[in-house]
């Protein structure tokens, strides 16, 4: 090893100088890459119920995930890196698994400790989390005058919805409840907010509580004009959709005739 | 007050200043007089040290921190898998036993970045401070943050790959993180985003162990790859903000590392395995200006001076409120 000339305490000194600017430079300009996901919009997520706008919402969230331990179908995701700013922050992925308010109480919004979830609403129906939007009327089922037999998204899908006539208390795996429809409307059956619209019409609010009834309803099934007089019917998303997602989870065709569209949705703080 | 003021500016990031004749009290004087002479005392102390040297004690104060600091985080952990609900959130925000907590540093940010005083945040934000001023402001640091157990690992190969002249360790300027501090509080303010969050190796690896990892792995992998190769506990000594907001939490703090000038016989052991060394300028031959003194607010309390310490001159003490300033 060749000797290297001994440094002077100036010459150290200003060394340790321009290293320090440049730790500093290197560690506030990686976390400014922050913004680049952020600004270009790359993570426009469906968030969890009561979620306020985008930015008030990354602003107070503390990113601890205390939404995602109390959700009973574990909806609820965090983000991580690759959503910059956005890291920690929990969001939906709703083909995968959407919010189907099995918890009642909409738990999330009571764990949240800063009211990024806004602590201002109390049932389902006054979540907004996004809008669903019919993206392949061509694949529906329905549309094609075709029912749906067997397991909705085969035997391997782990997502799980609540259905109160099996156990109010547990949602269970999808896979474990195969359907068997004429013409297929799992879009409208499975919908949270019809299910209680319904529950409500019988006499049954959820918990016993009028409060739980959802003023509007918000996906039905239409008939489609057709020349060779068979039945069809479309699915139409109405302004009582809360964009939980569950229509874009249980389309059982390959690729989901639904997207959701958090752009226009969500709270903002009082 | 002087004390506190001295301790509060090297924690910034003044280098500790030399006490001039007026700052020593009598009796340190005449301590730092007898201490000279005693040869003895001297050799018998390096036969001390050099036989510790051979014969690896278990550092005690370590060992109790890394089970304490592995048993915080497991309590997240199992928390959630396991369902039993005593500690529920992450290191950022929680609640124990139902009970509001709040990291202090990530509150900060989201108070900053939202521009609006949440009252559960607010509560659990007080409920940490109390806590952490009792216990000694950044002993959160050494006691409970993820980072630092893997930080010390890291050093671990650093000084061993040091002692084989592989690697040098690279110095920054420790204004450098009172800079870091002010600069992400501004970015806060101004981006309106919790900036610093996307960073902070602390939060990311609290989510990582309770939620599962991801891609900001990659992140804290560089940054401990950045202290073994390059320069030793680069990001607590010289970057974390979590660290500095802790450290004013702390400063008055009644738990406090203790030093006795009686038995210190400037053997500088202590300063070898200091996470932060400035503190423990004060053992400094002729640099403590009375018999027993306390340790600065950047000190971390992590006990691995008091295990080094050949002559047991220094110690973690929880001290009564009159003789904290």
């Amino acid at each position: 090893m060749k000797n290297k000339p001994r440094l002077s305490r100036s010459e150290k000194a200003r060394r340790q100088f321009l290293r320090t600017i440049g730790l500093g430079v290197g560690v506030v300009g990686f976390s400014l890459l922050g913004f680049v996901p952020v600004l270009g919009r790359w993570s426009e997520r469906v968030r969890p119920p009561g979620a306020l706008k985008e930015q008030e919402f990354l602003a107070s969230c503390i990113k601890c995930g205390q939404c995602v331990q109390v959700c009973p179908v574990n909806a609820i995701n965090l983000a991580n890196l690759e959503d910059g700013f956005g890291i920690g922050a929990p969001y939906i992925d709703t083909r995968a698994q959407a919010c189907d308010f099995s918890c009642d109480g909409l738990q999330c919004v009571l764990a949240c400790p800063t009211g990024a979830l806004t602590h201002e609403i109390n049932y389902s129906h006054e979540s907004d989390m996004a809008i669903a939007k019919v993206v392949g009327e061509g694949r529906c089922l329905a549309v094609q005058g075709k029912g749906f037999k067997g397991q909705v998204r085969g035997p391997d899908y782990t997502g799980k919805l609540r259905y109160d006539e099996i156990d109010r208390w547990n949602p269970i795996p999808v896979s474990e409840h195969p359907y068997d429809l004429e013409l297929c409307d799992l879009c409208v059956r499975q919908c949270p907010i019809e299910i209680r619209i319904s529950q409500c019409d019988a006499g049954k609010p959820p918990s016993g509580d009028e409060n739980q009834c959802p003023p509007q309803h918000a996906i039905r099934l239409e008939p489609v004009n057709s020349d060779n007089g068979t039945v069809s019917m479309r699915p139409v998303i109405l302004d009582g959709c809360v964009g939980c997602g569950v229509c874009d989870m249980i389309c059982p065709v390959d690729e989901s005739v639904f997207e959701m569209d958090s752009s226009d949705s969500r709270w903002v703080s009082v | 007050m002087n004390k506190l003021f001295e301790s509060l500016t090297v924690m910034l990031g003044k280098d500790p200043k030399r006490p001039t004749k007026e700052d020593f009290t009598e009796q340190a004087i005449a301590l730092h007089k007898v201490q000279r002479g005693d040869k003895d005392r001297i050799a018998h102390i390096h036969a001390e040290i050099a036989h510790k040297k051979a014969n690896k004690i278990p550092e005690k104060w370590r060992r109790r921190r890394w089970a304490v600091l592995i048993a915080a985080n497991l309590l997240f952990v199992l928390s959630y898998k396991l369902d039993i609900q005593v500690l529920e959130g992450a290191l950022t925000a929680s609640r124990f036993v139902g009970f509001h907590m709040a990291d202090l540093n990530s509150a900060l940010q989201v108070m900053l970045a939202y521009k609006q005083v949440l009252i559960n945040l607010l509560i659990g934000t007080v409920t940490v401070l109390i806590f952490w001023w009792l216990l000694g402001g950044r002993t959160f640091c050494s006691w409970v943050c993820p980072y630092h157990l893997l930080a010390e690992w890291a050093e671990i190969l650093h000084v061993k790959l040091a002692e084989k002249k592989l690697v040098t360790d690279h110095p920054f300027d420790r204004r450098g993180r009172t800079v870091f501090w002010i600069v992400f509080a501004i970015l806060a303010i101004v981006t309106g985003y919790t900036v610093f969050e996307t960073i902070s190796p602390t939060g990311i690896l609290s989510r990582a162990l309770i939620y599962g990892p991801g891609i900001a792995m990659v992140w804290v992998a560089t940054l401990l790859l950045f202290e073994i190769f390059y320069s030793r506990r680069a990001w607590c000594r010289y970057a974390c903000p979590i660290g500095l907001t802790y450290g004013l939490v702390g400063a008055t703090s009644p738990l406090k590392v203790t030093y006795d000038l009686n038995t210190c016989f400037h053997e500088a052991e202590c300063q070898k395995v200091c996470e932060v060394p400035h503190v423990l300028d004060l053992v400094v031959k002729g640099r403590a200006t009375d018999v027993y003194l306390n340790v600065g607010a950047d000190c971390t309390h992590c006990g691995r001076c008091v295990d080094a310490c050949p002559t047991g001159s220094l110690n973690l003490e929880f001290k009564g409120l009159g003789e904290l300033l």
